[in-house]
Protein backbone atom coordinates (compact mmCIF):
# COMPACT_ATOMS: atom_id res chain seq x y z
CA UNK A 1 0.00 0.00 0.00
CA UNK A 2 2.83 2.27 0.99
CA UNK A 3 4.92 2.02 -2.41
CA UNK A 4 1.58 2.49 -4.20
CA UNK A 5 1.06 6.00 -2.72
CA UNK A 6 4.74 7.00 -2.93
CA UNK A 7 4.61 5.82 -6.43
CA UNK A 8 1.43 7.70 -7.28
CA UNK A 9 3.03 10.83 -5.52
CA UNK A 10 6.15 10.33 -7.60
CA UNK A 11 4.08 10.24 -10.52
CA UNK A 12 2.19 13.78 -9.53
CA UNK A 13 5.43 15.35 -8.96
CA UNK A 14 6.92 14.05 -12.16
CA UNK A 15 3.85 15.50 -13.97
CA UNK A 16 3.69 19.11 -12.09
CA UNK A 17 7.35 19.47 -13.13
CA UNK A 18 6.93 18.08 -17.03
CA UNK A 19 4.25 20.65 -17.11
CA UNK A 20 6.47 23.28 -15.59
CA UNK A 21 9.32 22.59 -18.27
CA UNK A 22 6.83 22.54 -20.98
CA UNK A 23 5.30 25.80 -20.04
CA UNK A 24 8.80 27.67 -19.65
CA UNK A 25 9.80 26.32 -22.97
CA UNK A 26 6.91 25.85 -25.52
CA UNK A 27 7.39 28.80 -28.34
CA UNK A 28 4.81 31.51 -28.24
CA UNK A 29 3.21 32.00 -31.20
CA UNK A 30 0.45 35.05 -31.98
CA UNK A 31 -0.19 37.45 -34.56
CA UNK A 32 1.70 40.24 -35.57
CA UNK A 33 -0.76 43.76 -33.78
CA UNK A 34 -2.27 45.30 -37.35
CA UNK A 35 -0.04 48.54 -36.31
CA UNK A 36 3.13 47.01 -36.36
CA UNK A 37 2.44 45.08 -39.72
CA UNK A 38 1.43 48.98 -41.23
CA UNK A 39 4.74 50.51 -39.73
CA UNK A 40 6.90 47.90 -40.91
CA UNK A 41 5.65 46.31 -44.07
CA UNK A 42 3.54 48.97 -45.66
CA UNK A 43 4.70 52.04 -44.80
CA UNK A 44 8.23 51.68 -46.20
CA UNK A 45 7.24 50.90 -49.81
CA UNK A 46 4.40 53.44 -49.91
CA UNK A 47 6.66 56.27 -49.07
CA UNK A 48 9.08 54.80 -51.87
CA UNK A 49 6.69 55.22 -54.43
CA UNK A 50 5.09 58.49 -53.47
CA UNK A 51 9.12 59.79 -53.62
CA UNK A 52 9.36 58.35 -56.76
CA UNK A 53 6.26 60.03 -57.95
CA UNK A 54 7.51 63.41 -56.37
CA UNK A 55 10.96 63.11 -59.01
CA UNK A 56 9.22 62.09 -61.91
CA UNK A 57 6.99 65.59 -61.19
CA UNK A 58 10.23 67.56 -59.95
CA UNK A 59 11.51 66.19 -63.49
CA UNK A 60 8.75 67.87 -65.26
CA UNK A 61 8.15 70.75 -63.59
CA UNK A 62 12.07 71.97 -63.50
CA UNK A 63 11.71 71.56 -67.38
CA UNK A 64 14.27 68.80 -67.24
CA UNK A 65 12.93 66.54 -69.24
CA UNK A 66 10.74 69.15 -71.63
CA UNK A 67 8.96 66.74 -74.25
CA UNK A 68 6.07 64.74 -73.64
CA UNK A 69 6.84 62.19 -76.08
CA UNK A 70 10.04 61.09 -73.97
CA UNK A 71 8.66 61.46 -70.80
CA UNK A 72 4.49 62.18 -69.70
CA UNK A 73 3.83 63.91 -66.77
CA UNK A 74 2.15 61.82 -63.60
CA UNK A 75 -0.73 63.71 -64.40
CA UNK A 76 -0.90 62.86 -68.61
CA UNK A 77 -0.79 59.07 -67.43
CA UNK A 78 -3.03 59.46 -65.00
CA UNK A 79 -5.59 61.01 -67.28
CA UNK A 80 -4.86 58.50 -70.07
CA UNK A 81 -5.47 55.75 -67.01
CA UNK A 82 -8.87 57.63 -66.77
CA UNK A 83 -9.66 57.48 -69.96
CA UNK A 84 -9.45 53.86 -70.64
CA UNK A 85 -11.54 53.46 -67.56
CA UNK A 86 -14.08 55.60 -68.51
CA UNK A 87 -14.15 54.12 -72.31
CA UNK A 88 -14.66 50.99 -69.86
CA UNK A 89 -11.36 49.37 -71.72
CA UNK A 90 -9.26 49.42 -68.60
CA UNK A 91 -10.14 45.98 -67.50
CA UNK A 92 -10.91 44.29 -70.58
CA UNK A 93 -7.38 44.73 -71.08
CA UNK A 94 -6.29 43.54 -68.18
CA UNK A 95 -8.23 40.45 -68.06
CA UNK A 96 -7.16 39.66 -72.10
CA UNK A 97 -3.83 39.44 -70.54
CA UNK A 98 -4.45 38.21 -67.00
CA UNK A 99 -6.78 35.26 -68.54
CA UNK A 100 -4.08 33.71 -71.26
CA UNK A 101 -1.49 34.22 -68.20
CA UNK A 102 -2.95 32.28 -65.26
CA UNK A 103 -4.55 29.97 -68.19
CA UNK A 104 -1.37 28.99 -69.56
CA UNK A 105 0.12 28.87 -66.38
CA UNK A 106 -2.21 26.44 -65.29
CA UNK A 107 -1.12 24.36 -68.37
CA UNK A 108 2.59 24.72 -67.11
CA UNK A 109 1.49 23.28 -63.93
CA UNK A 110 0.10 20.22 -65.39
CA UNK A 111 2.66 19.40 -67.73
CA UNK A 112 5.97 20.76 -65.23
CA UNK A 113 4.40 19.16 -61.97
CA UNK A 114 4.28 15.07 -63.80
CA UNK A 115 7.72 16.33 -65.68
CA UNK A 116 9.45 17.36 -62.07
CA UNK A 117 8.43 13.91 -59.95
CA UNK A 118 9.62 11.96 -63.60
CA UNK A 119 13.38 13.97 -63.44
CA UNK A 120 12.90 13.91 -59.67
CA UNK A 121 12.52 9.92 -59.09
CA UNK A 122 13.55 8.11 -62.18
CA UNK A 123 17.74 8.16 -62.96
CA UNK A 124 17.67 7.65 -66.58
CA UNK A 125 15.17 10.86 -66.75
CA UNK A 126 17.35 12.55 -64.93
CA UNK A 127 20.82 11.77 -66.60
CA UNK A 128 18.65 12.55 -69.86
CA UNK A 129 16.69 16.21 -69.84
CA UNK A 130 17.77 16.87 -66.07
CA UNK A 131 20.40 19.70 -67.23
CA UNK A 132 18.58 20.64 -69.96
CA UNK A 133 16.00 21.55 -68.33
CA UNK A 134 17.87 23.86 -65.79
CA UNK A 135 19.53 25.65 -68.87
CA UNK A 136 15.92 26.09 -70.23
CA UNK A 137 15.58 28.34 -67.20
CA UNK A 138 18.17 30.77 -68.34
CA UNK A 139 16.93 30.91 -71.76
CA UNK A 140 15.05 34.09 -71.84
CA UNK A 141 11.66 32.93 -73.69
CA UNK A 142 10.98 35.99 -76.01
CA UNK A 143 13.42 33.54 -77.89
CA UNK A 144 10.57 31.23 -78.40
CA UNK A 145 7.99 33.54 -79.66
CA UNK A 146 9.66 33.71 -83.30
CA UNK A 147 9.38 30.05 -84.11
CA UNK A 148 5.93 29.82 -81.79
CA UNK A 149 4.77 32.25 -84.39
CA UNK A 150 5.92 30.45 -87.57
CA UNK A 151 4.87 26.76 -86.05
CA UNK A 152 1.08 28.04 -84.83
CA UNK A 153 0.44 31.40 -86.90
CA UNK A 154 -0.69 34.63 -84.76
CA UNK A 155 -3.14 32.98 -82.63
CA UNK A 156 -3.84 31.85 -78.54
CA UNK A 157 -2.01 28.57 -78.79
CA UNK A 158 1.18 30.65 -80.01
CA UNK A 159 0.53 32.93 -76.57
CA UNK A 160 0.40 29.44 -74.69
CA UNK A 161 2.92 27.71 -76.18
CA UNK A 162 5.34 30.67 -75.28
CA UNK A 163 4.35 30.51 -71.72
CA UNK A 164 4.63 26.76 -71.26
CA UNK A 165 8.11 27.17 -72.68
CA UNK A 166 8.71 29.67 -70.20
CA UNK A 167 7.12 28.09 -66.96
CA UNK A 168 7.48 24.54 -67.36
CA UNK A 169 11.03 24.41 -66.69
CA UNK A 170 10.95 26.32 -63.20
CA UNK A 171 7.72 24.64 -62.25
CA UNK A 172 9.61 21.16 -62.71
CA UNK A 173 12.72 22.68 -61.30
CA UNK A 174 11.15 23.71 -58.91
CA UNK A 175 9.48 20.08 -57.45
CA UNK A 176 12.79 18.55 -58.58
CA UNK A 177 15.07 20.94 -55.64
CA UNK A 178 12.32 20.25 -53.24
CA UNK A 179 12.47 16.89 -53.15
CA UNK A 180 15.85 16.85 -53.47
CA UNK A 181 16.15 18.56 -50.45
CA UNK A 182 13.58 16.37 -48.33
CA UNK A 183 16.09 15.80 -45.17
CA UNK A 184 16.74 11.79 -45.22
CA UNK A 185 15.69 11.79 -41.43
CA UNK A 186 12.27 12.03 -42.98
CA UNK A 187 12.62 9.37 -45.30
CA UNK A 188 14.65 7.01 -42.64
CA UNK A 189 11.30 8.03 -40.19
CA UNK A 190 8.29 7.10 -42.72
CA UNK A 191 10.40 4.07 -43.73
CA UNK A 192 10.23 2.46 -40.30
CA UNK A 193 6.53 3.80 -40.13
CA UNK A 194 5.96 1.73 -43.05
CA UNK A 195 5.66 4.42 -45.60
CA UNK A 196 8.12 3.14 -48.75
CA UNK A 197 7.19 3.40 -52.35
CA UNK A 198 3.92 5.00 -53.56
CA UNK A 199 2.96 5.60 -49.57
CA UNK A 200 6.29 6.98 -49.01
CA UNK A 201 5.67 9.33 -51.76
CA UNK A 202 2.13 10.70 -50.53
CA UNK A 203 2.94 10.93 -47.14
CA UNK A 204 6.60 11.91 -46.92
CA UNK A 205 8.34 12.83 -50.15
CA UNK A 206 5.41 15.53 -51.59
CA UNK A 207 4.22 17.25 -48.14
CA UNK A 208 8.00 17.76 -47.30
CA UNK A 209 9.22 18.64 -50.86
CA UNK A 210 6.21 21.71 -50.44
CA UNK A 211 8.75 24.63 -49.96
CA UNK A 212 10.43 23.99 -53.06
CA UNK A 213 7.54 23.57 -54.77
CA UNK A 214 5.61 27.02 -54.02
CA UNK A 215 9.22 28.55 -54.96
CA UNK A 216 9.16 26.85 -58.19
CA UNK A 217 5.25 28.19 -58.84
CA UNK A 218 5.88 31.47 -57.89
CA UNK A 219 9.18 31.78 -60.42
CA UNK A 220 6.96 30.07 -62.87
CA UNK A 221 3.93 32.77 -62.56
CA UNK A 222 6.47 35.29 -62.88
CA UNK A 223 8.31 33.72 -65.95
CA UNK A 224 4.83 32.95 -67.30
CA UNK A 225 4.06 36.86 -67.22
CA UNK A 226 6.92 37.84 -68.63
CA UNK A 227 6.58 35.37 -71.98
CA UNK A 228 3.61 36.64 -72.45
CA UNK A 229 4.17 40.26 -72.51
CA UNK A 230 6.66 39.34 -74.55
CA UNK A 231 4.65 37.30 -76.89
CA UNK A 232 1.91 40.21 -76.60
CA UNK A 233 4.54 43.04 -78.07
CA UNK A 234 5.96 40.65 -80.35
CA UNK A 235 2.44 39.13 -81.83
CA UNK A 236 0.33 41.96 -82.38
CA UNK A 237 -2.31 40.96 -84.41
CA UNK A 238 -5.93 42.93 -84.50
CA UNK A 239 -7.47 39.12 -83.92
CA UNK A 240 -6.09 39.00 -80.84
CA UNK A 241 -7.54 41.24 -78.85
CA UNK A 242 -6.05 44.00 -76.84
CA UNK A 243 -3.25 42.68 -74.29
CA UNK A 244 -1.33 44.75 -71.95
CA UNK A 245 1.71 43.86 -74.11
CA UNK A 246 -0.47 44.79 -77.14
CA UNK A 247 -1.47 48.01 -75.33
CA UNK A 248 2.31 48.93 -75.03
CA UNK A 249 3.25 48.22 -78.37
CA UNK A 250 -0.14 50.60 -80.08
CA UNK A 251 1.35 53.48 -77.76
CA UNK A 252 4.59 53.08 -78.98
CA UNK A 253 3.16 53.13 -82.64
CA UNK A 254 1.07 56.30 -82.24
CA UNK A 255 4.18 58.12 -80.20
CA UNK A 256 1.55 58.21 -76.93
CA UNK A 257 4.15 57.73 -74.40
CA UNK A 258 1.19 58.16 -71.75
CA UNK A 259 -0.23 55.17 -73.23
CA UNK A 260 3.11 53.47 -72.91
CA UNK A 261 3.60 54.18 -69.57
CA UNK A 262 0.13 53.02 -68.26
CA UNK A 263 0.54 49.65 -70.09
CA UNK A 264 4.02 49.32 -68.23
CA UNK A 265 2.59 50.19 -64.64
CA UNK A 266 -0.05 47.80 -65.08
CA UNK A 267 1.58 44.98 -66.37
CA UNK A 268 3.71 45.58 -63.40
CA UNK A 269 0.83 45.81 -61.07
CA UNK A 270 -0.69 42.54 -62.20
CA UNK A 271 2.27 40.96 -62.10
CA UNK A 272 2.63 42.31 -58.36
CA UNK A 273 -0.75 41.50 -57.70
CA UNK A 274 -1.08 37.82 -58.64
CA UNK A 275 2.00 37.57 -56.49
CA UNK A 276 0.52 38.94 -53.35
CA UNK A 277 -2.64 37.96 -53.84
CA UNK A 278 -1.95 34.51 -54.43
CA UNK A 279 1.43 33.18 -54.35
CA UNK A 280 3.25 34.69 -50.91
CA UNK A 281 -0.33 34.18 -48.70
CA UNK A 282 -0.39 30.44 -49.88
CA UNK A 283 3.87 30.62 -49.62
CA UNK A 284 3.55 32.33 -46.37
CA UNK A 285 1.15 30.15 -45.02
CA UNK A 286 2.65 26.94 -45.62
CA UNK A 287 6.30 28.06 -44.07
CA UNK A 288 4.95 29.42 -41.21
CA UNK A 289 2.64 26.15 -40.07
CA UNK A 290 5.79 24.21 -40.34
CA UNK A 291 8.21 27.29 -38.05
CA UNK A 292 10.24 28.07 -40.87
CA UNK A 293 8.94 31.44 -41.06
CA UNK A 294 10.75 33.73 -38.66
CA UNK A 295 9.21 36.77 -37.53
CA UNK A 296 11.32 39.89 -36.87
CA UNK B 1 21.69 -12.33 -44.34
CA UNK B 2 18.59 -10.31 -43.56
CA UNK B 3 16.54 -8.96 -40.84
CA UNK B 4 13.27 -11.11 -40.58
CA UNK B 5 9.91 -9.54 -39.32
CA UNK B 6 8.34 -12.55 -37.92
CA UNK B 7 4.61 -12.77 -38.10
CA UNK B 8 2.76 -11.32 -34.82
CA UNK B 9 0.63 -15.24 -34.98
CA UNK B 10 4.39 -17.01 -34.73
CA UNK B 11 5.42 -17.66 -30.98
CA UNK B 12 8.59 -15.62 -30.37
CA UNK B 13 10.67 -16.07 -27.28
CA UNK B 14 12.61 -13.06 -28.20
CA UNK B 15 12.07 -9.44 -28.83
CA UNK B 16 14.74 -9.42 -31.04
CA UNK B 17 17.90 -12.00 -31.96
CA UNK B 18 20.70 -10.92 -33.62
CA UNK B 19 22.98 -13.78 -34.47
CA UNK B 20 26.85 -13.57 -35.45
CA UNK B 21 25.75 -9.93 -37.16
CA UNK B 22 28.50 -8.92 -39.21
CA UNK B 23 28.69 -5.00 -41.16
CA UNK B 24 31.36 -4.16 -43.55
CA UNK B 25 31.26 -1.03 -45.02
CA UNK B 26 33.05 -0.46 -48.85
CA UNK B 27 36.11 2.31 -47.47
CA UNK B 28 39.08 3.53 -49.30
CA UNK B 29 41.30 0.65 -49.17
CA UNK B 30 39.38 -2.12 -49.28
CA UNK B 31 36.03 -3.08 -46.23
CA UNK B 32 35.98 -1.63 -43.49
CA UNK B 33 34.87 -3.56 -40.62
CA UNK B 34 31.84 -2.01 -38.54
CA UNK B 35 30.29 -4.66 -36.57
CA UNK B 36 31.42 -7.98 -35.72
CA UNK B 37 30.11 -11.07 -34.96
CA UNK B 38 27.69 -9.45 -32.64
CA UNK B 39 25.02 -11.95 -31.30
CA UNK B 40 22.61 -10.17 -28.91
CA UNK B 41 19.01 -11.66 -27.72
CA UNK B 42 16.64 -8.92 -26.13
CA UNK B 43 13.65 -11.07 -24.04
CA UNK B 44 9.76 -9.86 -24.70
CA UNK B 45 9.58 -6.92 -22.07
CA UNK B 46 13.11 -6.49 -21.94
CA UNK B 47 15.06 -2.98 -21.46
CA UNK B 48 18.83 -3.50 -22.74
CA UNK B 49 21.03 -0.45 -23.28
CA UNK B 50 23.32 -0.52 -25.29
CA UNK B 51 26.62 1.15 -24.94
CA UNK B 52 29.92 2.72 -26.11
CA UNK B 53 32.26 5.17 -27.43
CA UNK B 54 32.37 6.55 -31.11
CA UNK B 55 33.24 4.11 -33.76
CA UNK B 56 31.44 1.40 -31.84
CA UNK B 57 28.64 1.42 -35.05
CA UNK B 58 25.79 1.60 -32.12
CA UNK B 59 23.71 3.14 -34.73
CA UNK B 60 24.70 1.13 -37.89
CA UNK B 61 23.48 -1.77 -35.04
CA UNK B 62 20.15 -0.03 -34.45
CA UNK B 63 19.25 0.60 -38.21
CA UNK B 64 20.18 -3.40 -38.91
CA UNK B 65 17.49 -3.96 -36.23
CA UNK B 66 15.03 -1.81 -37.81
CA UNK B 67 15.59 -3.10 -41.23
CA UNK B 68 16.52 0.35 -42.73
CA UNK B 69 20.10 -1.88 -43.90
CA UNK B 70 20.99 -5.70 -44.18
CA UNK B 71 24.10 -6.96 -42.26
CA UNK B 72 26.81 -8.62 -44.00
CA UNK B 73 26.79 -11.78 -42.29
CA UNK B 74 24.83 -13.35 -39.61
CA UNK B 75 21.05 -13.02 -39.34
CA UNK B 76 18.39 -10.45 -36.93
CA UNK B 77 15.00 -11.86 -36.24
CA UNK B 78 12.49 -9.14 -34.72
CA UNK B 79 9.14 -9.29 -33.40
CA UNK B 80 7.50 -7.62 -35.58
CA UNK B 81 8.31 -4.46 -37.38
CA UNK B 82 10.25 -2.28 -34.48
CA UNK B 83 9.88 1.24 -33.99
CA UNK B 84 12.95 3.60 -33.94
CA UNK B 85 12.94 6.97 -32.35
CA UNK B 86 16.27 8.97 -33.29
CA UNK B 87 18.47 11.45 -31.59
CA UNK B 88 16.38 14.15 -33.23
CA UNK B 89 12.66 13.79 -33.27
CA UNK B 90 11.79 13.28 -36.83
CA UNK B 91 8.50 14.81 -36.38
CA UNK B 92 6.99 15.71 -39.95
CA UNK B 93 6.36 19.97 -39.60
CA UNK B 94 3.90 19.71 -41.97
CA UNK B 95 1.33 17.50 -39.45
CA UNK B 96 0.39 18.91 -36.10
CA UNK B 97 1.66 16.49 -33.34
CA UNK B 98 -1.86 14.68 -33.37
CA UNK B 99 -2.03 14.37 -36.80
CA UNK B 100 1.90 12.73 -36.76
CA UNK B 101 0.53 10.30 -33.96
CA UNK B 102 -2.56 9.48 -36.59
CA UNK B 103 -0.37 8.89 -39.81
CA UNK B 104 1.27 5.97 -37.80
CA UNK B 105 -1.51 4.41 -37.15
CA UNK B 106 -2.58 4.94 -40.23
CA UNK B 107 0.21 3.43 -42.15
CA UNK B 108 -0.44 0.41 -39.42
CA UNK B 109 -3.75 0.11 -40.98
CA UNK B 110 -5.96 1.05 -38.61
CA UNK B 111 -9.17 2.51 -39.48
CA UNK B 112 -10.20 6.33 -39.77
CA UNK B 113 -12.71 6.88 -37.16
CA UNK B 114 -10.54 5.03 -34.59
CA UNK B 115 -7.70 7.17 -35.15
CA UNK B 116 -7.95 10.29 -33.54
CA UNK B 117 -9.02 8.60 -29.70
CA UNK B 118 -6.19 6.08 -29.94
CA UNK B 119 -3.94 9.29 -31.06
CA UNK B 120 -5.20 11.36 -28.11
CA UNK B 121 -5.12 8.23 -25.88
CA UNK B 122 -1.09 8.09 -27.09
CA UNK B 123 -1.34 11.85 -26.22
CA UNK B 124 -2.27 11.48 -22.66
CA UNK B 125 0.62 8.57 -21.95
CA UNK B 126 3.25 10.66 -22.41
CA UNK B 127 1.35 13.26 -20.70
CA UNK B 128 0.80 15.95 -23.54
CA UNK B 129 -3.05 16.00 -23.25
CA UNK B 130 -4.32 19.24 -25.27
CA UNK B 131 -1.12 19.12 -27.75
CA UNK B 132 -3.28 17.53 -30.59
CA UNK B 133 -3.05 20.72 -32.43
CA UNK B 134 0.11 21.75 -31.48
CA UNK B 135 2.64 22.28 -34.69
CA UNK B 136 5.86 20.61 -34.11
CA UNK B 137 7.65 23.93 -34.01
CA UNK B 138 5.61 24.78 -31.10
CA UNK B 139 6.67 22.41 -29.18
CA UNK B 140 9.62 22.71 -26.69
CA UNK B 141 12.50 20.16 -27.67
CA UNK B 142 11.45 17.58 -24.29
CA UNK B 143 7.73 17.66 -25.70
CA UNK B 144 9.00 16.76 -29.41
CA UNK B 145 10.53 14.01 -28.40
CA UNK B 146 7.51 12.50 -26.16
CA UNK B 147 5.29 13.12 -29.13
CA UNK B 148 8.09 11.16 -31.33
CA UNK B 149 7.66 8.63 -27.98
CA UNK B 150 3.98 8.78 -28.88
CA UNK B 151 4.22 8.22 -32.67
CA UNK B 152 6.83 5.45 -32.35
CA UNK B 153 4.51 3.51 -29.68
CA UNK B 154 1.31 4.42 -31.79
CA UNK B 155 3.36 1.17 -34.08
CA UNK B 156 2.30 -1.16 -31.51
CA UNK B 157 5.25 -2.81 -32.09
CA UNK B 158 6.91 -5.27 -29.36
CA UNK B 159 10.03 -3.84 -29.92
CA UNK B 160 11.28 0.13 -29.48
CA UNK B 161 14.46 1.40 -30.65
CA UNK B 162 16.12 4.32 -29.42
CA UNK B 163 18.94 5.65 -30.66
CA UNK B 164 20.16 8.15 -28.26
CA UNK B 165 16.91 9.97 -28.03
CA UNK B 166 17.47 12.24 -25.24
CA UNK B 167 21.26 13.66 -26.14
CA UNK B 168 19.73 16.57 -27.61
CA UNK B 169 18.26 18.04 -24.44
CA UNK B 170 19.17 19.83 -21.51
CA UNK B 171 20.05 17.86 -18.00
CA UNK B 172 16.57 18.75 -16.55
CA UNK B 173 14.41 17.85 -19.16
CA UNK B 174 16.48 14.67 -19.87
CA UNK B 175 16.07 13.56 -16.14
CA UNK B 176 12.18 14.10 -16.23
CA UNK B 177 11.54 11.77 -20.10
CA UNK B 178 14.41 9.18 -18.14
CA UNK B 179 11.29 8.74 -15.43
CA UNK B 180 8.62 9.10 -18.26
CA UNK B 181 10.25 6.55 -20.56
CA UNK B 182 10.75 4.35 -17.19
CA UNK B 183 6.90 4.86 -16.54
CA UNK B 184 5.72 4.26 -19.92
CA UNK B 185 8.09 1.08 -20.06
CA UNK B 186 6.45 -0.41 -17.64
CA UNK B 187 2.62 0.23 -18.46
CA UNK B 188 3.45 -0.76 -21.59
CA UNK B 189 5.31 -3.96 -21.39
CA UNK B 190 7.47 -2.65 -24.54
CA UNK B 191 10.94 -4.40 -25.00
CA UNK B 192 13.31 -1.27 -25.57
CA UNK B 193 16.78 -1.40 -27.27
CA UNK B 194 18.42 2.05 -25.99
CA UNK B 195 21.67 3.25 -27.55
CA UNK B 196 23.83 5.87 -25.61
CA UNK B 197 27.61 6.87 -24.98
CA UNK B 198 26.29 7.30 -21.34
CA UNK B 199 27.04 5.43 -18.74
CA UNK B 200 24.83 6.88 -16.12
CA UNK B 201 21.93 7.09 -18.80
CA UNK B 202 22.88 3.53 -19.62
CA UNK B 203 22.51 1.91 -15.85
CA UNK B 204 19.73 4.52 -14.35
CA UNK B 205 17.32 3.06 -17.56
CA UNK B 206 18.03 -0.86 -18.19
CA UNK B 207 17.99 -3.89 -17.20
CA UNK B 208 20.56 -4.85 -19.14
CA UNK B 209 23.78 -3.00 -20.17
CA UNK B 210 25.95 -4.01 -22.87
CA UNK B 211 28.76 -2.83 -23.58
CA UNK B 212 30.25 -2.66 -27.15
CA UNK B 213 33.90 -2.35 -28.33
CA UNK B 214 34.90 -0.02 -30.81
CA UNK B 215 36.39 -0.44 -34.36
CA UNK B 216 35.19 -2.87 -34.98
CA UNK B 217 32.08 -3.20 -32.72
CA UNK B 218 32.14 -6.24 -30.42
CA UNK B 219 30.09 -7.21 -27.46
CA UNK B 220 33.00 -6.57 -24.78
CA UNK B 221 30.79 -6.75 -21.82
CA UNK B 222 27.41 -7.19 -20.09
CA UNK B 223 26.20 -6.35 -17.00
CA UNK B 224 22.42 -7.73 -15.59
CA UNK B 225 21.31 -4.00 -13.52
CA UNK B 226 19.41 -5.22 -10.54
CA UNK B 227 18.82 -1.66 -8.96
CA UNK B 228 14.54 -1.80 -8.22
CA UNK B 229 12.92 0.78 -10.22
CA UNK B 230 12.61 3.86 -10.13
CA UNK B 231 15.57 4.75 -9.90
CA UNK B 232 17.14 8.35 -9.83
CA UNK B 233 20.57 8.87 -11.64
CA UNK B 234 21.99 10.36 -8.74
CA UNK B 235 21.43 6.91 -6.58
CA UNK B 236 24.51 5.51 -5.21
CA UNK B 237 24.32 2.17 -6.77
CA UNK B 238 23.51 3.97 -9.82
CA UNK B 239 26.88 5.40 -9.33
CA UNK B 240 28.76 2.99 -8.19
CA UNK B 241 27.83 0.93 -11.06
CA UNK B 242 27.96 3.23 -13.96
CA UNK B 243 31.92 3.34 -12.04
CA UNK B 244 32.86 0.28 -12.65
CA UNK B 245 31.13 0.29 -16.34
CA UNK B 246 32.92 3.67 -16.99
CA UNK B 247 36.49 1.76 -15.91
CA UNK B 248 35.82 -0.75 -18.76
CA UNK B 249 34.89 1.62 -21.38
CA UNK B 250 38.28 3.57 -20.79
CA UNK B 251 39.57 0.52 -21.09
CA UNK B 252 38.48 -0.04 -24.49
CA UNK B 253 38.95 3.11 -25.79
CA UNK B 254 42.36 3.08 -24.44
CA UNK B 255 43.63 0.46 -26.70
CA UNK B 256 43.13 2.59 -29.69
CA UNK B 257 45.43 5.16 -28.64
CA UNK B 258 48.33 2.17 -28.24
CA UNK B 259 49.45 1.69 -31.97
Amino acid sequence: MASTETKTAQGAELAGVEAGLDALEAADSGRTPFRQTFVSKILPPAVAVVLVLLAWQALITFKVVDDPTKLPSPSDVGAAFKDAWLQGDLLGYIWTSVSRGLLGFLFALAIGTPLGLLVARVKSVRAAIGPVLSGLQSLPSVAWVPPAVVWLGLNNSMMYAVILLGAVPSIANGLVSGIDQVPPLYLRAGRTMGASGLKGAWHIVLPAALPGYLAGLKQGWAFSWRSLMAAEIIASSPDLGIGLGALLENGRNALDMAMVFEAIFLILFVGIAIDLLIFSPVERWVLRSRGLLVRN
Amino acid sequence: MATTFAKAAESVEHAARLENVSKSFAAPGGQQLVLDDITLDVAPGEFVTLLGASGCGKSTLLNLVAGLDRPTAGSITTDGRPALMFQEHALFPWLTAGKNIELALRLRGVAKPERRGRAEELLELVRLKGAYGKRVHELSGGMRQRVAMARALAQESNLLLMDEPFAALDAITRDVLHDELTRIWQETGVSVLFVTHNVREAVRLAQRVVLLSSRPGRVARQWTVDIPQPRRIEDAPVAELSLEITEVLRGEIRRHGQH
